[in-house]
């Protein structure tokens, strides 16, 4: 097999494959009530859906099933149904939209969602609890909450060696066997400790990938751009995480990269500005989105979304398999933590990531249907731009609710950022 | 000698400005936008080569701006009315840092190098609040010529407070008010330190630095002009050429071009 035919086999390929498994996730989603399988619902930032796995839960994510029908432009007919219903068009567009698919009786573009037999969330959002405790009403449904604790200074975590940190995970581990009580008892199985073990080590191989395919896009030309194809890779991550589809699916993936950087290939066509993006993306208008700053030339390399709704992959993590409960307990604790922080104390780790990547520009945006994700981004922009002379755009839409989504305000700015962006360059040159 | 132009389309009026090599304005017009976009940026530009007494040929480039920029058909290019309001402002005024922009839609603030390089901006979000649309409502309810209404305001002792922050609620308040047999002055003088409030939210977003130049449509309102004066401590630069201050950053970056010998020459011409 000749070298171009290899090439024209592998680029592209992680988006397809993506879609492909993404589809089927859904479909095996929609026919987990005839076959028998309970669903549980779980949340991207600390999933722990390898313990839901050992015991053959399905696993469904209200937040990319709420996304999706903004990707598939009816999320206003979710919104509606809520706002109909009471819900204040204040209240998180992820939460109304699912909602609204409840009501519905789970009717989505995707498929049919089933309804929860069990809703597992963490303390990471504070509207998670609120929304679980929606489902708790509908369905009469038992709600496990792990309660991560946060970190002890200024966001930057305890050390892992101090007591502070053997503590809270010892903290975690004990919840997490509560946990597994709690799935005995729905699901009618015994624990088994070495099913766990194989969901952990497809999360380990999955992990130690997602990080390298982070770190790739350090090369010039940018492989992926964070804010497309990078929530492509996002979906697998979660929805496919602790399964043999979807480690096998990121080793391809580190392939696909790796030979898109041994033969200069990148994501644009002629990529001209390397950005990071902060926040979540404006679903809405998704693609048109990403065009106003593509038709730039300015391309996506990273996003603190890639970080904190990874479920810790990010961190490239590896469980001690020998060890898996204790292991658990610190790898969601850690990445739960990260997570957090990737949201409210991001900006040391954007600085450090401006001479790796040559980052250009930074773009904020804050959403206004999500406090948790927007509410610290004026802040931590300012402190950014006091430790940097990186230029930054704060632009503000929605991740789920057209109606406050400008697209020519939207662009009004954006095109302003890469004027700015296009005269820095020009005086840098000279 | 060759001439370059700035059409600014703006939602409200459209601007026109053409110079000379020196940057001087050579010729310049304003009219209501309407509902043609397209027309009213073709019209602009021919009244201001008229004014000017130049022929369209001899107009080596043209950047269209503002909201309409792109109904500008016979542009070269189109740069973003911020961009062009920080050019402009810094020409006329050179010691410009901060720029506040406040047109019929929009109120931008704008930080500034002093080359003219845009460091950081920040504009009103989706609603008119806190624009010239904002007057425009209040004149409405009031029945009082839009040119007017700063100087009535000026003559209040005292502001009534205007709460609300959205354009439409605001004529419902302003009415509200008249109804509680408040003097209309007193009513006015609120509306204007109403939006001056948030215009000078949106200076501190992005730095309040000195000199603070002030442009658009509403720096004809000496009402707002004295108002944003008392509230920011200082003197903001105003001048007749405030109004034109996007154009004339457009036609500024056309001379760019015209200079530069990368670009192309002027190959689109008015149609109409």
């Amino acid at each position: 097999m000749s070298n171009e035919t290899n090439g024209h086999e592998i680029v592209g390929r992680g988006a397809k494959d993506g879609g492909r498994l993404f589809r089927e996730w859904f479909e095996s989603l929609s026919q987990a009530p005839e076959r028998g399988d309970k669903t549980a619902y779980v949340f991207v930032m600390g999933s722990i859906s390898e313990i839901l796995r050992a015991f053959d839960f399905q696993i469904s994510f209200p937040e990319i099933n709420s996304l999706q029908t903004a990707v598939r432009r009816v999320a206003h007919e979710y919104l509606n149904t809520a706002e109909d219903y009471g819900y204040s068009p204040d209240i998180c567009g992820y939460v109304k939209a699912d909602v609204g698919m409840q009501l519905r009786g789970g009717e989505h573009p995707m498929g049919r969602i089933p309804k929860p037999n069990l809703a597992v969330l963490t303390n990471a959002c504070n509207t998670y609890l609120k929304w679980a405790e929606i489902w708790e009403r509908m369905y009469s449904i038992p709600t496990f909450t792990v309660d991560i604790p946060g970190g002890r200074s200024a966001g930057y975590g305890t050390s892992e060696s101090s007591g502070d940190f053997g503590r809270d995970k010892q903290y975690v581990q004990f919840q997490l066997q509560e946990l597994i009580t709690l799935c005995e008892e729905l699901s009618g199985k015994k624990f088994d400790i070495d099913k766990l073990r194989a969901q952990m080590k497809y999360t380990n191989d999955m992990a130690a990938a997602y990080k390298r395919v982070i770190e790739l896009n350090q090369n010039t030309p940018a492989t992926f751009n964070a804010l497309s194809e990078g929530t492509i890779y996002l979906g697998v991550a979660n929805g496919l995480r602790g399964s043999v589809e979807g480690s096998q699916y990121f080793q391809d993936l580190v392939q696909e990269m790796e030979y898109k950087v041994a033969n200069g290939i990148g994501t644009l066509p002629e990529e001209k500005y390397r950005l990071i993006f902060v926040g979540v993306p404006c679903y809405p208008i998704f693609r048109r989105f990403y065009e106003l700053f593509a038709d730039w030339g300015g391309v996506f390399i990273g996003s603190t979304y890639l970080w904190f709704a990874a479920g810790g992959l990010e961190l490239g993590y590896q469980y001690d398999l020998n060890n898996p409960l204790e292991s658990l307990a610190e790898g969601t604790l850690l990445s739960v933590r990260n997570a957090m922080d990737s949201m409210f104390f991001q900006d040391r780790a954007l600085v450090n990531m401006l001479e790796p990547f040559r980052v250009d520009g930074i773009v904020y945006h804050p959403i206004k249907s999500c406090r948790t994700v927007s509410t610290g981004l004026a802040d931590n922009r300012r402190a950014v731009m006091e430790a940097s002379d990186v230029m930054t755009l704060f632009i503000e839409s929605d991740m789920m609710d057209k109606r406050v989504v400008s697209e020519a305000q939207m662009k009004n700015r954006i095109d302003a950022f890469f004027e700015g962006l296009a005269t820095r360059k020009l005086r840098t040159a000279a | 000698m060759a001439y370059a132009a700035g059409v600014d389309v703006g939602s409200t009026q459209t601007k026109a400005v053409v110079i000379n090599e020196h940057g001087e304005i050579v010729g310049r017009t304003i009219i209501d936008t309407g509902a043609n976009v397209v027309t009213a940026a073709e019209k602009s530009f021919l009244a201001a080569l008229e004014q000017g007494g130049i022929d369209e040929e001899q107009v080596g480039y043209v950047v269209g701006t503002g909201y309409g920029r792109y109904k500008v058909t016979f542009g070269d290019t189109q740069i973003t009315e911020i961009s062009c309001h920080a050019r402009g402002a810094v020409h006329m005024f050179p010691d410009t840092r901060t720029v506040l922009d406040m047109g019929g839609q929009d109120t931008k603030a704008i930080r500034v190098q002093p080359n003219g390089e845009v460091v950081d901006f920040c504009m009103n979000d989706k609603c008119a609040a806190g624009t010239g649309r904002f007057l425009q409502s209040a004149a409405a309810a009031l029945e009082i010529p839009l040119a007017e209404l700063g100087v009535v305001a000026l003559r209040a002792e005292k502001a009534v407070p205007i709460s609300t922050t959205c354009t439409v609620f605001a004529e419902s308040e302003v009415l509200s008010w008249l109804g509680k047999g408040k003097k209309i002055e007193e009513i006015l003088l609120g509306v204007h330190r109403s939006i001056g409030t948030r215009s000078i939210g949106l200076l501190k977003r992005v730095g309040i630095q000195d000199q603070i130049t002030f442009t658009g449509g509403v720096t004809r309102n000496q009402g707002m002009v004295t108002v944003l004066n008392e509230a920011l401590g200082t003197t903001l630069n105003v001048s007749e050429e405030s109004h034109y201050m996007g154009a004339l950053g457009a036609a500024l970056f056309a001379m760019d071009r015209i200079k530069s010998s990368r670009e192309p020459v002027r190959t689109k011409e008015v149609t109409a």
